[in-house]
């Protein structure tokens, strides 16, 4: 039990901050140039990628492991009608999981838009263009893969990645993409206010920002271990994670 | 008519180019272009999402209704994304191994889908293709730029092959996640100085 609460802390934190969605992962970054240029619109945008993505890994979850995954019930028990069991054991559907996903990103989105448009209308202003596009957010997509990378491609159903550590990662990589978004737009703000060289203006001035901020997270690698083992001395049964940062060797600049 | 078929397909490569004057499809220009190979094999693969959507969509342009477009747009684009990722695993397996979960996210490249909404679902079959292949072709060029500009800093190589000698430090930097964003960065910079003239 109480490593099961240590490997979802660690999912969390992994995936908020180590191997940070926008600064490690290079996903969402549209929304993070598009949206990033006041504070208080960006957290609003954060807050409703959080609101998403944990609907889209929940339903993503559920309907891999109840129907998309080879030997999924749902999916047996269908084909079980018309089939021998034999080749309905077979029946395997992982490669309908984009178009499956897609939809349920894209409906989730649709009821955000509802339910924001009716409680907040300032912030549904604010937003603008940009809510139906968290439908082409990869951020969301992404987090939908991570999860069923983790329940479809392992070799032993027992580490299979159960409804909890889909969510933490889920609402851990949409805490790191609004704290990233949220730092960013305080930088914007400020950087208003400078006098940036004419090529630079626009998007290049803030992606090279967003390198400086990316190296900043940089030295967040190895956290992860760090903390396991502080927390955990004996030899860790469960290693799921995210996916293992690299070693650091990068932060050193060679000029 | 003939003429203006070049014209969208050349656009793609010059005037509209993305990333750099189209600021879109982001995500894969930064994540994939640690090497060359990776860079251009990437925009190969989004080129053919990106002619056989905008084929279909041009071709059902009449018979989708405007209020459900993009959903059906994205089922289009998803389908072709599955058909390319099952074509690479057969035949290109080394390389699916390294563009990995950025395949699938092709699903959600804006170029895609905005190539689709923006361009075929207004347009024939015939400039929709050519737009289709420019634009690929151009997004393509762009991922091989900044992919060579990784690799030589970074690796001191080029498709592998050494560019500098024993004897160069490589920048370690660049094939990190900041070189991503600093390169591009600075890559656009230069396009911007080269367009103002």
């Amino acid at each position: 039990m109480l490593s099961y609460l240590i490997d979802i802390f660690l999912i969390g934190i992994v995936a908020a901050l180590i191997n940070n969605f926008v600064l490690y992962y290079f996903v969402g970054i549209c929304p993070f140039v598009g949206v990033s240029r006041k504070i208080s619109t960006a957290f609003g945008m954060g807050c409703a990628v959080i609101f998403v993505i944990s609907i889209a890994a929940l339903i993503s979850w559920t309907i891999t492991t109840y129907v998309l995954m080879p030997g999924a019930p749902l999916t047996q028990w269908a084909a079980g009608l018309f089939m021998t069991p034999e080749a309905a054991a077979g029946v395997d559907l992982t490669v309908l999981s984009y178009i499956v996903y897609i939809f349920a990103i894209s409906s989730s989105v649709q009821f955000v838009e509802m339910y924001v448009r009716k409680f907040f209308p300032p912030l549904y202003k604010a937003l603008g263009v940009y809510l139906p596009l968290i439908t082409t957010n990869c951020a969301i997509l992404f987090a939908c893969l991570v999860i069923m990378s983790k329940i479809v491609g392992v070799d032993n159903p027992a580490d299979a990645w159960d409804l909890g550590r889909g969510l933490t990662l889920a609402v851990g990589g949409g805490i790191g993409f609004t704290i990233a978004i949220v730092i960013m737009a305080g930088i914007r703000e400020e950087l208003d206010l400078c006098d940036v060289p004419k090529p630079f203006e626009g998007a290049a001035i803030t992606l090279i920002v967003a390198g400086i901020l990316a190296l900043g997270f940089m030295g967040f690698t190895g956290v992860d271990s760090g903390l396991r083992k502080a927390m955990m001395p004996e030899p860790a049964a469960v290693t799921a994670q995210v996916q293992a940062a690299p070693e650091a060797g990068g932060g050193d600049v060679h000029n | 008519m003939a003429k203006s078929i070049v014209q969208e397909f050349t656009k793609g490569l010059w005037s509209e180019i993305p990333p750099f004057r189209l600021v879109l499809g982001l995500c894969p220009t930064l994540a994939v272009t640690k090497s060359v190979e990776n860079g251009i094999g990437m925009g190969l693969a989004t080129t053919f999402v990106l002619v056989c959507s905008n084929i279909l969509v041009s071709s059902l342009r009449k018979v989708i209704p405007s209020k459900v477009r993009i959903a059906c747009f994205i089922v289009v684009i998803a389908t072709f994304v599955t058909v390319v990722e099952l074509l690479m695993q057969a035949f290109t397996y080394p390389l699916f191994l390294k563009l990995g979960i950025f395949i699938p996210l092709i699903v959600v490249n804006c170029i895609v889908l905005g190539r689709s909404e923006a361009f075929a679902s207004k347009n024939p079959v015939v400039p929709s293709t050519a737009d289709g292949l420019g634009i690929g072709l151009g997004f393509t060029l762009s991922l091989g730029a900044l992919g060579a500009v990784r690799e030589i800093l970074g690796n001191g190589t080029v498709l592998g092959m050494d560019v500098f000698g024993p004897s160069f430090e490589p920048f370690t930097f660049m094939v990190e996640a900041p070189g991503a964003f600093i390169g591009l960065g600075l890559m656009l910079c230069v396009m911007n100085l080269v367009g103002s003239k």
